[in-house]
């Protein structure tokens, strides 16, 4: 017992010796080391990279996945270098803040399904469906809307089991996003966060929760990043994207999405992937985006950031795509880069050439 | 009391005091601290919802509506259900292993309790999530339903997760604690009483509960709060089982959540303002639920130590 109580202060001791640890490095800002925070959603690919750019240039970027939120309340603190989200930041709110917003990698979001005798890729939904399944309106898998889209596919009299992400996510933001752009009902009732009172359903913790929910219940169906549908072997659903074609969820498809948005038009880079035209568009989609300030004050280290930035546009696409990310298309890599060029500045000079 | 050298003594004696008396006044302090800080962050929340909060079910982030009703009921029922399992059993098990148990197995059986005990918690959540919740909805969500489906009780789907499995969970995760100290003030029962009793030609069962539990019964009931405050405030166990929905309901089959639960999903992407301050405010509530039941087992104490006073 004693012992018991005594390790848990320990363990306490050493989480907050280490916790002011993190912090006090944050703050330090040490020179050649570059901090960064937020979204969890791209912390694999990120975290890649900066072990890959540490062997190669010996420049240490040091990455925390502790949530959008937090990312995006540290670097308004400036207690990091650069912030991390899954939801883009409104123009007005970058302006207040003096930020510059633009999108690093991109990924996709899955529904996938439990449904005995019914495989990857067999069940096609058109939007309306997907978002009357999640409205709790199509309360079985036989329902005439569903067995209409699929006419031969021999569907059961089961229940629909809606499972979600019980955690606030960038996942159920894109997610909820397309829904409201494909439903007005949807929009009206429930709208986009990332977090929402489901009108239906389970929560799972994380991608893992959800994927692991839906395995085991039967009649299941439930949204999950692309990597883990995949990992997890989980069957997907076709979706009908705003062409009106049947699309199943492949990188290629997600990079249809990115390609199509009109990112030139989208001030502060506020661009939500979701509903995208384009034949090959796979409709959720989502950036996921980068926060620096726009007045740096140490001209050395904006570089390195920057440079650590276009090494990973133009080299990490491979480390990417190896993770189920991916890479932002050239042309778009072009905008953010002269987007740095002209609003990024460090002692009134501009940071990158 | 040995004499040593007066001064000595006092001095050492003054010195231990005041080291004493502080680290016990830091708990105050820390614990006042802890209150005046969530209040701090919690009066946005406070001053929008008021009481509603406590009493609403509405929690919607999307449109800023907040209510605690379903937190509180899910983290109030877990608890119980979780006690309901493990204080008898813990009972049990303590009784064995001193009253009836030989000695050797009674120190194995006791070591691998203490070894329960040291198991973190989100051990416990991905064992239930992978092994209990697959268990519960195949076999014993499906047998519960069929037997004693007309009471609302065991209702709907058997997904195996849900209220029920995690006040198992719980119960599961306290088991070890409460018969560890159990365990100890069983043991601190002087013989020489056990054997009056026995030696009135009492049977085992009259001696348990005649004389071992009434004089323990301070020490039983101490057991009893410290796996009530583990309960009641347990995170990543009940996170990974509980199904994470606002929503009340009387079936231990469809999932809800505590408060605990809530706090440990939504806290890390809660960016805007008032959804933070809603989020202090449930700490609060859990809080002050946890002080209340305090009291409330202090009071209920004192009556039963007068009750018993007066009936032997």
């Amino acid at each position: 017992m004693l012992f018991g109580k005594a390790l848990g202060t320990v363990t306490l001791l050493m989480v907050v010796g280490t916790t002011s640890l993190f912090t006090a490095c944050g703050k330090g800002g040490s020179r050649g080391r570059i901090n960064g925070a937020g979204a969890s959603f791209p912390y694999p690919v990120y975290a890649q990279w900066a072990h890959r750019y540490h062997k190669l240039k010996g420049v240490r970027v040091n990455y925390q996945s502790i949530g959008s939120g937090g990312g995006i309340a540290q670097i308004k603190a400036k207690t990091v270098d650069f912030g991390a989200s899954d939801a883009p930041l409104r123009a007005k709110e970058l302006g207040a803040a003096g930020l510059l917003q633009f999108p690093m990698v991109i990924g996709g979001v899955v529904p996938v399904i439990h449904v005995p005798g019914v495989g990857a890729g067999q069940v096609k939904l058109s939007a309306t469906a997907l978002a009357d399944i999640f409205r709790g309106k199509i309360k079985k898998w036989n329902d005439a809307v569903i067995t209409g889209l699929n006419p031969g596919l021999n569907l059961p009299a089961k229940p629909i089991h809606v499972v979600h992400r019980a955690d606030g996510s960038g996942t159920t933001w894109i997610f909820t996003n397309y829904l409201s752009k494909v439903s007005a009902a949807w929009k009206n009732e429930v709208g986009t966060g990332k977090a929402v009172a489901w009108p239906t359903g389970v929560g799972g913790k994380g991608n893992e929760g959800v994927a692991a929910y839906v395995k085991r219940l039967s009649g299941a169906i439930g949204y999950v990043e692309y990597a883990y549908a995949l990992g997890n072997k989980i069957p997907h659903v076709l979706l009908q994207n705003r062409a009106g074609k049947f699309v199943a969820p492949t990188i290629e498809t997600f990079g249809a999405a990115a390609v199509h948005a009109d990112w030139a038009h989208a001030p502060g880079f506020y661009m939500v992937l979701t509903n995208q035209p384009g034949d090959r568009t796979w409709p959720i989609t989502g950036a996921t985006f980068i926060l620096l300030h726009k007045k740096q004050a140490d001209a050395t280290k904006a570089r390195a950031m920057l440079n650590f930035f276009d090494w990973c546009y133009r080299y990490g696409a491979d480390t990417a795509k190896k993770l189920h990310y991916v890479p932002l298309p050239k042309p778009v890599v072009k905008l953010v880069q002269d987007r740095w060029r002209s609003s990024l500045r460090a002692a009134g000079r501009p940071v990158w050439k | 009391m040995p004499a040593a050298s007066p001064s000595a003594t006092s001095l050492g004696d003054r010195i231990f005091r005041w080291v004493t008396a502080i680290s016990a006044a830091l708990v105050l302090l820390i614990i006042g601290a802890i209150f005046v800080e969530l209040v701090r962050h919690s009066s946005l929340s406070l001053h929008r919802f008021g009481l509603d909060f406590l009493t609403s079910t509405r929690w919607n982030p999307a449109k800023g509506e907040f209510g605690a009703a379903s937190s509180i009921f899910g983290t109030l029922v877990s608890t119980a259900i979780a006690l309901a399992i493990a204080v008898p059993l813990s009972l049990v098990i303590a009784l064995f292993l001193v009253e009836l148990a030989p000695p050797w197995i009674s120190k194995v059986v006791g070591q691998a309790i203490e070894l329960l005990a040291a198991i973190p918690s989100i051990i416990y959540g991905m064992w239930g999530l992978f092994v209990l919740a697959p268990v519960m909805s195949e076999y014993v969500q499906p047998a519960l339903g069929r037997t004693l489906g007309s009471l609302p009780l065991f209702r709907g789907p058997p997904m195996g997760i849900g209220m029920g499995t995690a006040g198992l969970i719980i119960a599961l995760m306290i088991l070890p604690f409460i018969t560890a100290v159990m365990r100890d003030v069983f043991r601190m029962v002087p013989d020489v009483v056990k054997e009056s009793a026995y030696g009135m030609g009492a049977t085992t069962w009259e001696v348990t509960r005649q004389v071992t539990v009434p004089y323990g019964i301070h020490g039983l009931a101490g057991a009893v709060f410290l796996g009530l405050g583990r309960a009641i405030g347990e995170t990543m166990a009940v996170t990974f089982v509980i199904g994470n929905k606002h929503h009340i309901s009387a079936s231990l089959f469809s999932p809800g959540n505590s408060i605990a639960s809530t706090l440990a999903n939504e806290f890390t992407e809660a960016s805007e303002p008032l959804y933070r301050s809603a989020l202090v405010e449930l700490g609060l509530v859990l809080f002050g639920i946890t002080f209340l039941l305090q009291i409330g087992a202090h009071l209920w104490l004192r009556r039963l130590k007068k009750k018993m006073a007066v009936s032997t």
